[in-house]
């Protein structure tokens, strides 16, 4: 049962990868990307990483990929140029993959890390996912914790300060303000008197 | 049972298909960002999985740490995508070789 699960995720898993990497529209590749981070969350809570699957749910699908589908949506691309050239990387593309995958199944596969190399642990179920990894996370590595902080407020302040439109923005100057004269802001216009003579008709 | 090599073969496939996914669509900038995406969620796969078969929550401290550094390069990645196509109207690869010496 377990196995058939695992296999069912691996297949939606790499069929939304393959997807990603060929269809047309990038508004589709998003939506792809995020069957592909939904199928490996699952697949992550088979590896009892319970903490981080949701953590995988919640940051990527919830913020990193709705960013991705803000962007895509936001910029008006004209899709046909950025095709070209598909078919033409397409047989080095296939042959570049298969060679890693060939090297990495020799490396990676059952001989070297098969069930009788490396056994399934027996998992502790009293203590839980979370609760082991924040044990960890604020005692042995709460220097690297704090440090991750200070990469998200960097980027945060990378990222406003790169699309900050300085040009256009509306600034108020009060130095500017208080200097200003009637002659800048009312203009006397002179002109002949006129004769009201609709007033009449009107009512 | 599941054993380790599946789950490693499974990150090694999801990993190449994004290599190739960047040989693919070299013209594209938002799809090679999220080949890039994919390329960490494959590595990410490789922690947990022996994170869970050496029964060692460090690999899985180390993925916090790559989930948190992939959320920041995306947001940058992304604001310099904006900037580009408001500079240049294109976020097409072979139009932005500007700094060719």
């Amino acid at each position: 049962m377990e196995k058939l699960l695992f296999y069912c995720f691996a297949a939606i898993l790499l069929f939304a990868a393959t997807m990603v990497i060929t269809v047309r529209n990038p508004v589709r590749a998003a939506l792809f990307l995020v069957l592909a981070f939904f199928t490996s969350a699952a697949i992550w809570l088979m590896l009892h990483a319970e903490f981080l699957a949701i953590a995988l749910v919640l940051v990527y699908v919830g913020a990193v990929l709705v960013l991705f589908l803000f962007v895509v949506m936001m910029l008006d691309i004209d899709l046909v140029p950025l095709k070209e050239g598909f078919t033409r990387y397409l047989p080095l593309g296939i042959l570049v993959a298969l060679l890693i995958v060939i090297e990495m199944i020799a490396v990676l596969g059952v001989s070297n890390f098969g069930l009788e190399q490396v056994a399934a642990p027996q998992i502790d179920e009293s203590v839980s996912n979370t609760r082991r990894l924040g044990l960890l996370l604020y005692t042995e590595y709460v220097y690297p914790f704090q440090l991750a902080a200070v990469i998200l407020t960097v980027a945060i302040v990378a990222a406003i300060m790169l699309t900050l439109r300085s040009g256009s923005r509306k600034k108020q100057d009060a130095g500017h303000q208080v200097k200003v004269q009637k002659a800048d802001r009312l203009r006397v216009v002179k002109m002949a008197s006129e004769q009201k003579k609709s007033s009449k008709e009107s009512e | 049972m599941i054993a380790l090599s599946d789950f490693l073969i499974l990150g090694a496939l999801l990993f190449s298909l994004s290599v190739a996914g960047i040989f693919l669509n070299r013209k594209n900038i938002i799809i090679l960002l999220m080949c890039i995406e994919l390329m960490l969620l494959a590595v990410n796969l490789n922690f947990l999985a022996f994170a869970y078969f050496l029964d060692d929550a460090a690999g899985q401290v180390f993925v916090f740490f790559i989930l948190t550094v992939a959320a920041a390069e995306a947001a940058i990645g992304l604001a310099i995508l904006v900037v580009l196509f408001r500079n240049l109207s294109t976020i097409n690869v072979d139009e932005i070789g500007r700094l060719k010496g």
